[in-house]
């Protein structure tokens, strides 16, 4: 049976929808300390997906992929916990302030070097930004089909994926050759929890830079075991344009950024009493707003 | 050369929705910036479909039919796109923030190296002034979406490169006919000269397409739980509500994340837009994104324990209070004071 080498994206984002009172500071910008970040919801269901096609053809890989700082090595070895064999940090100050298409620039030039892959996948869209655009733009720079809001990989046969896609309006079923990308919806069976054993086996595993910075006492062991060490690279280590990186590769430019001020309207405040939801409902019936 | 180009969605050998919104905004863009409106249409069968087309005030309708090009696929729509994008230079093409549109675009923008803005709420010509390189630019068009969790409203400009591309979700933009005697022309594309074989190699083997079971966007009352609901359970009583009242049931996406309700019934800026004669929000705190697509609804009711909500701030009532003490005593007024 063939094995299959799978790349998942994932990207690191704040919690975005657990926004609480704290997370704008009084002069109205944003508090991003109060925010936790977490591996991206989607990108949890990419990575079951990956980790599916792995348990049907065992000697399959994944790997996941991913850009953002130094902290961004926490997805990579969550991801290892749940069953990933490991990860790339792709990481360097000139990836700041990137766009969608600077951001894909960078990670399929990185994929590039990869170079031995079959399926990449992704999740739809990070909750920071939404835009559901890296995973096309990826397929895209590498000349290679997507089929994005993937629900389910139903049977890899004969090189060929096929997928159920989830649409607005009801599902899909295509099939697509390899290699591919593919972006996987939320509405995708959710990811496995981490496993104990691997846990333990991997919670030591660290960038270079991660390893520079600790006390780690049983520094031969990352001879030892070579999966401990996950790839750090830069600009460096992968091929690229300058001018392609970054804000300078970015067509996209923030203008402005508006704090959303709310100007409240002269609302009518009334309590849950009886009195008061009778009037109310009267006022609504008179007015014709109901009824 | 140089125009607002909208591609236009086809469902059932007809224009989408989000098309038709899309060619009313573009028509306004383009007027504003004194050029033509263009859309492109890709399918099969699509003989008279620019009669559709024209009444939004489209100048040229590019046509490419031919059996493959129905539904939808990514690759050859693609090819279409770029290569007359290529030719025709458009300064602003604009796309349904739907399933397709969104797999479309980047694709597009990618192979173009021209910035797309994905959801965007609001488009605007605007001028820029570029301090680093004491530049100005004129006539850009503004992207405006909220963003980070919509705790900020980014506007968005691509200074540089064209076309500028931007996405919008069915419902954000009203739909409106200019003439429905607008004189616009036909241009047939030879498909064979802009697709390739190698753009068919993904296949569609099955479809099963549903008319959405729900409709907020034509419901007067639309009736919106919130994570405050609580649970799926719980969710009942807007459904009791909704058919006493004779309302649709929408949600917001912390309710559609948390798994109380279906994500076709979300509303806001990665939902629907709707503008019922009534919304009431309850157990919604009311993000900007949710907010964005309910605003500008004739009345808004907000249910909240929390007196500080944000969604107090665009409600005309505000109930302090626990949405299952107060939708059955709404219930019951109503069922005892209407025949």
């Amino acid at each position: 049976m063939k094995a299959y080498k799978i790349i998942v994206l994932a990207k690191q984002v704040p919690d975005t929808r657990n926004v609480g009172k704290d997370a704008m500071k009084a002069d109205g910008t944003i508090n991003r300390a109060a925010l936790s970040a977490i591996f991206n919801p989607e990108d949890l269901n990419a990575l079951e997906q990956a980790l599916r096609i792995k348990d049907s053809f065992p000697g399959s890989t994944v790997t996941i992929l991913t850009m953002g700082p130094g902290r961004a090595a926490e997805i990579i070895r969550e991801g290892m916990f749940r069953g990933a064999d490991g990860g790339i940090l792709l990481t360097d100050r000139a990836f700041a302030g990137s766009d969608t298409l600077a951001t894909s620039y960078a990670i399929s030039q990185a994929l590039k070097k990869v170079k031995d892959y079959d399926i990449i996948i992704a999740g739809r869209q990070a909750i920071d930004g939404d835009t559901a655009q890296v995973g096309p733009q990826v397929a895209e720079k590498l000349g290679i089909p997507q089929v994005t809001y993937v629900e389910e990989v139903q049977k890899i046969e004969k090189g060929k994926v096929f997928m159920k896609r989830r649409l607005e309006r009801g599902v899909e079923t295509v099939s697509c050759p390899i290699p591919l990308v593919m972006t996987v919806n939320g509405s995708a069976p959710d990811c496995r929890a981490r496993n104990s054993k691997l846990l333990m086996k991997c919670k030591h595993a660290k960038t270079v830079t991660e390893l520079q910075n600790s006390n780690e006492d049983y520094l031969h062991l990352y001879n030892d075991r070579p999966y401990l060490n996950i790839p750090e690279w830069t600009v460096n280590d992968i091929e690229v344009e300058q001018a392609e990186l970054g804000l300078s590769g970015s067509p996209t430019k923030v203008k402005t950024v508006e704090n959303v001020v709310l100007q409240a309207k002269d609302a009518k405040i009334i309590s849950s009493s009886d009195n008061d939801i009778d009037e109310l409902m009267r006022e609504l019936i008179e007015s014709h707003t109901i009824g | 050369m140089n125009n607002v180009f909208v591609y236009c969605e086809i469902e059932d050998g007809q224009v989408a929705e989000v098309s038709q919104e899309l060619m009313t905004k573009g028509r306004s863009l383009a007027n504003e910036l004194g050029c033509q409106l263009d859309a492109i249409v890709i399918g099969s069968e699509l003989d008279g479909i620019e009669k559709e087309i024209y009444p939004y005030g489209v100048d040229t309708v590019f046509i490419a039919d031919d059996k493959r090009l129905y539904p939808y696929s990514t690759l050859p729509h693609t090819s279409i796109i770029v290569k007359l994008f290529q030719e025709q230079k458009p300064q602003i093409a604009l796309m349904g923030a739907s399933s397709i549109g969104r797999d479309l675009g980047p694709r597009v923008s990618s192979a173009l190296h021209s910035g797309l803005t994905a959801d965007c709420t609001s488009l605007i010509i605007g001028d820029h002034f570029d301090k680093k390189q004491d530049k100005n630019y004129e006539n850009l068009l503004y992207q405006i979406r909220p963003a980070f969790g919509g705790n900020i409203i980014a506007t968005i400009i691509n200074p540089d490169c064209r076309p500028q591309m931007a996405t919008v979700r069915e419902g954000v933009m009203k739909k409106e006919v200019v003439d429905p005697k607008y004189k616009g022309k036909l241009v047939k594309l030879e498909v064979a000269k802009y697709v390739s074989e190698a753009d068919f190699v993904v296949e569609i083997i099955e479809r099963h397409m549903e008319k959405s079971k729900v409709n907020m966007k034509a419901a007067p009352i639309v009736i919106a739980g919130g994570y405050g609901m609580g649970s799926k359970e719980n969710f009942q009583l807007l459904y009791d509500l909704a058919e006493v009242l004779g309302g649709e049931v929408g949600a917001s996406r912390a309710a559609v994340d948390a798994g109380y309700v279906d994500h076709e019934r979300q509303i806001g800026q990665t939902g629907v837009t709707v503008r019922p004669k009534l919304y009431i929000a309850c157990g919604i705190s009311g993000q900007i994104q949710h907010r964005a697509g309910m605003e500008e609804s004739a009345q808004i009711i907000a249910i909240n324990t929390d007196p500080e909500a944000p969604i107090n701030s665009v409600a005309d009532y505000v109930i302090t209070g626990d949405v299952a003490t107060v939708l059955p005593k709404m219930i019951k007024y109503y069922k005892q004071n209407t025949k």
